[in-house]
């Protein structure tokens, strides 16, 4: 089916989201949607979609114009979409979250779960899907809960599906898999709607790109672009993917962890006998697939996993077993891997969150009181060095965008005499210049003369940032490698395979 | 309970489960704005207007002949509900009918009266509020600070003025180790505070029947009645303005407590720290912020704040003696209170006041217009119940939606399923 987006615009008070955004999809198509975040992409799909009403514009498929007063107008159209954050009841069956919405009965009402299931059968064995119509969606992976997905919008007989954000979620094996069911999709005849902010993802898959920026089409491109081409026609200017760094100045062992193991709630060991160094001056990137125990790895670090075993040494002195408020005040700065949920509070201010962590002593806190007025000097000089835009230091955390949200986490942790910074997937979710901004800080820090550990799933961000890189899998370092090594070295080092002997005895 | 050989706690802040988008509707509940209370509190009036018209006599005799004389109805129910809301006005705020102003002021007084243990219990349950903690034990602590206060009070002598502030120090402390109890369960063993609390209401309530009942103890002595001696006179709040109205001393107690807790909350460490773990245990968990501390002190200084209720009853309003039913029920109009105040410390003191002259004027309205008071209760009712549907109010007045263009946060828990994934 051709989709058909004409002159589309749409307004929220003073805010532009979409100005005058025109798009065609041809049948069987894979069209990239490109742009930074906030820049409309979601905004124009839930007009899609008939979340939002567009104030001028029009909507066509195969050349009719539609009127969509909800999703249920557009999913009847065929238009289907995959969330981000999927849409699915975790303790129902996988049959039964396919026809939630159009359940058909059988006499009594009672549900027909017989044709569900036939249905997710057929649908699964036509894309080698492989899944069991009764598996409960709680107990299935990420991957595959975003397939239910996809099958939930195909048996309503969608014939243009629109991705929003799909990878966001998965792991870079599961990314694969899904580009290439993308690609059987758009093969028997579905239009598809892509959107992302990654653009490895776009010049792997996509037939056609075109890239949106503050709400406006700046351009199309072909697969064939440049990273550097389409990075630029994103944020508008020349950007550099990697980081300018000069060879790390060492000096000496800073921070020393031996024989470290995690053990977490539910009795596993998620972080298996772990020992490395870091150098005061230098990155160690610890790369690895989600999940692989970087998670708990950092927040053993910080105090905040409650068994632990082994040691951590930072400058001689043993931190491991004590509380988190002791090994902040140790030097640790820590930018936690969920900003939202660890790392700031949304209701609090700008200035506010700029405290979180100095709540209890000078120089914000003096015999009990706050020193409003510190703070808030302090919150404005903050907001200038970082470039922090928002409406004032007043201004809550929530309303900034991810990219300002980290720079706020940032700007507090750098402000602290540090000694040792621990940084986990600190580009998550970021624009292109907001990542250039983070990264850009980290290689200061180092250069101060700081250890710094990055964690990051993304090789990219490793390989620009790392001096040396550790690599986890299932708890455990598989092995510790220069930053120049290769990456499908790195890449088969996360898939478990211990590295090469020469590198491994660096 | 950073050190790695302790236990695992059942209960942690980091956990992610039901209890967090409880939290999530407790804090849109109290956090909205202002106007939402007012509005709430007129739409209220309105509704107890419709009620009181409804049950008016002649209302109803007029109603019989509606369409031969509408008027006559109409006539009616303007009567009554003015008459019901002018006699609540006169019965609460000031007087029209007395000759002098220091009688048409005493209503005034009265309501101001009714309100000081309201505005202290609902500081209490305000100040668990905005650390995301709900204490129903407001009947239990109220009940143990009236027992310790009036146990000073009456059976301990000492100076004038120094017996009065240890009576209250006594109660400030049964308050603050009721209250205590319920933060030490929730941070040691992760129990609920909701449960514990209300059950910690039947023990206290059994404990001072108890001692009610036990000669040398709360119990009067030379008496079979389940009541204490009468407070000794040093020990009492003296009256503010002389012995022609029962306001008393205690009503500065209050004023004092909530210029402290407006201090706590707004300018001290310690309630930036409260006020953090209320908004997010996670993030202040990992700032450093000792989250079952804080879960501690706030239950303790909440307790404290409701005892205060409870000792402003016993040293100020009964100070004949006392029973078990000293608590009146102002533990939970606390609720109310804290809810319409928006656990904001004036927002409270002024919710306070209000329900105050509810109950200052619901006496009157019964006596001038046989309004029956069951109307104020209903009234009440009515405004915890807009106050928890604010898209309710909001449509009626078309108000904006605070973060109408935000979209719902779902979050797909990534972390559970990837291990399988790598293990395939």
């Amino acid at each position: 089916m051709k989709l058909e987006l004409r002159g589309i615009t749409k307004r929220f008070g003073a805010l532009v989201a979409n100005n005058n955004i025109s798009l065609t999809v041809e049948s069987g198509e894979i069209h990239a949607l490109l742009g930074e975040n906030g820049a409309g992409k979601s905004t124009l799909m839930n007009v899609l979609y008939g979340l939002y009403i567009a104030e001028e514009g029009e909507i066509l498929l195969d050349d009719v114009v539609q009127k969509f007063a909800g999703p249920g107008d557009a999913m009847k159209a065929g238009i289907g979409m995959v969330h981000q954050h999927f849409m699915l009841v975790p303790v129902f069956t996988v049959a039964e979250n396919v026809v939630l919405g159009h359940e058909q009965t059988t006499f009594g009402g009672r549900l027909d779960l017989t044709a569900a299931r036939a249905k997710v059968r057929e649908i699964s064995d036509r894309f080698g899907f492989d899944i069991d119509p009764d598996a409960l969606i709680e107990d299935l992976p990420v991957g595959v809960q975003q397939r239910v997905e996809i099958i939930k919008a195909l048996s309503q007989d969608a014939r243009v599906l629109v991705f929003d954000e799909p990878t966001a979620v998965l792991t870079p094996q599961e990314t694969d898999e899904l580009m290439i069911i993308m690609r059987q999709l758009a093969e028997s005849g579905t239009s598809i709607v892509f959107i992302t902010h990654k653009l490895r993802e776009v010049r792997a898959v996509a037939d056609r790109i075109t890239v949106i920026r503050l709400g406006t089409v700046v351009g199309e491109a072909s697969p064939t672009a440049t990273n550097a081409e389409l990075a630029s026609l994103m944020v508008g200017r020349a950007v550099e993917l990697t980081v300018h760094k000069n060879a790390p100045e060492l000096r000496g062992t800073a921070l020393s962890v031996k024989n470290l193991s995690v053990i977490d709630a539910r009795n596993q060991i998620v972080v298996n006998n772990v020992s490395f160094d870091v150098a005061a001056g230098e990155v160690l990137a610890i790369a690895g697939v989600q999940g692989n125990g970087q998670t708990e790895l950092t927040e053993a670090l910080l105090g905040l996993q409650h068994h632990v075993t082994g040691s951590i040494d930072l400058d001689g002195k043993p931190l491991r077993g004590f509380s988190v408020r002791h090994i902040l005040d140790s030097g640790v700065g820590f930018v936690p891997e969920d900003r939202t949920e660890d790392g700031l509070i949304a209701d609090f201010s700008i200035a506010e969150n700029l405290m979180l962590d100095r709540s209890s002593g000078a120089p914000f806190v003096k015999a009990g009181n706050l020193q409003l007025g510190f703070r808030a000097k302090f919150a404005a000089e903050k907001i200038r060095e970082f470039d922090i835009r928002s409406q004032g230091s007043d201004m809550h955390a929530g309303r900034l965008s991810g990219g300002n949200q980290q720079k706020v986490v940032l700007a507090r942790e750098l402000s602290r005499e540090l000694r040792l910074f621990v940084a986990a997937q600190p580009t998550r979710g970021l624009d292109v210049g907001s990542i250039e901004f983070v990264h850009t800080r980290i290689i200061e820090t180092r250069d101060s003369g700081i250890p710094v550990i990055v964690v990051s799933t993304e090789l990219d961000e490793v390989v620009a940032l790392a001096d040396r890189i550790a690599v986890m899998y299932r708890g455990e370092i598989v092995g510790i490698v220069p930053g120049n090594t290769p990456r499908a070295t790195l890449g088969l080092m996360m898939a478990g395979e211990p590295a090469p002997a020469t590198e491994a005895a660096l | 309970m950073s050190d790695a050989a302790a236990p695992a706690p059942a209960y942690g802040p980091g956990k992610k489960d039901g209890s967090e988008r409880w939290t999530q509707t407790l804090r849109d509940i109290t956090g909205g704005s202002a106007m939402i209370s007012v509005l709430a509190v007129a739409l209220a009036l309105v509704v107890g207007a419709v009620l009181i018209a409804f049950t008016n006599e002649r209302v109803q005799e007029t109603s019989g002949y509606f369409f031969s004389r509408p008027l006559d109805m109409v006539q009616a129910v303007s009567d009554a509900v003015a008459g019901a809301y002018s006699a609540l006005f006169q019965g609460s705020i000031y007087n029209f009918r007395a000759n002098n102003f220091l009688t048409a002021i005493r209503p005034l007084t009265e309501t101001l009266t009714f309100a000081t243990p309201l505005i202290a219990a609902g500081l209490g349950v305000g100040l668990a509020f905005r650390v995301g903690m709900f204490n129903i034990g407001g009947r239990g602590q109220m009940l143990i600070a009236a027992g310790a206060a009036g146990y000073v009070a009456f059976a301990i002598e000492l100076p004038a003025g120094i017996h009065l502030i240890v009576a209250i120090l006594a109660g400030l402390l049964g308050g603050a180790m009721w209250g205590g109890i319920v933060g030490l369960l929730k941070a040691r063993t992760g129990a609920h505070e909701v449960i514990v609390t209300i059950m910690l209401n039947f023990v206290a309530l059994y404990l001072i029947q108890f001692l009610l009942r036990t000669p040398g103890a709360l119990q009067a002595p030379g008496s079979n009645n389940p009541k204490t001696p009468a407070m000794l006179p040093t020990a009492v709040f003296p009256d503010l303005f002389g012995p022609r109205y029962n306001l008393h001393a205690g009503f500065l107690t209050v004023i004092a407590a909530t210029i402290f807790v407006w201090w706590l909350l707004s300018r001290s460490n310690l309630g930036f720290q409260f006020r953090a773990v209320g908004q997010n245990p996670n993030a202040a968990r990992v700032a450093g912020i000792n989250v079952k501390n804080v879960y501690m002190y706030a239950m303790a200084i909440s307790g404290a704040l409701v005892g205060l209720a409870g000792i402003n009853q016993v040293l100020g309003t009964v100070t004949t003696g006392f029973g078990a039913g000293i608590d009146a029920g102002i533990g939970f109009d606390a609720i109310t209170v804290a809810l319409l105040g928006r656990s904001k410390p004036w927002g409270i003191f002024a919710a306070g006041i209000l329900f105050g002259a509810f109950k200052a004027g619901g006496f009157a309205m019964q006596a001038a217009e046989g309004v029956p008071i069951d109307i104020v209760v209903v009234v009440q009712a009515l405004i915890v119940l807009f106050i928890a549907a604010p898209p309710l109010v909001r449509a009626m007045f078309h108000l904006p939606t605070p973060g109408a263009t935000k979209k719902p946060k779902i979050r797909a828990d990534t972390g559970r399923t990837t291990n399988e994934v790598v293990a395939k």
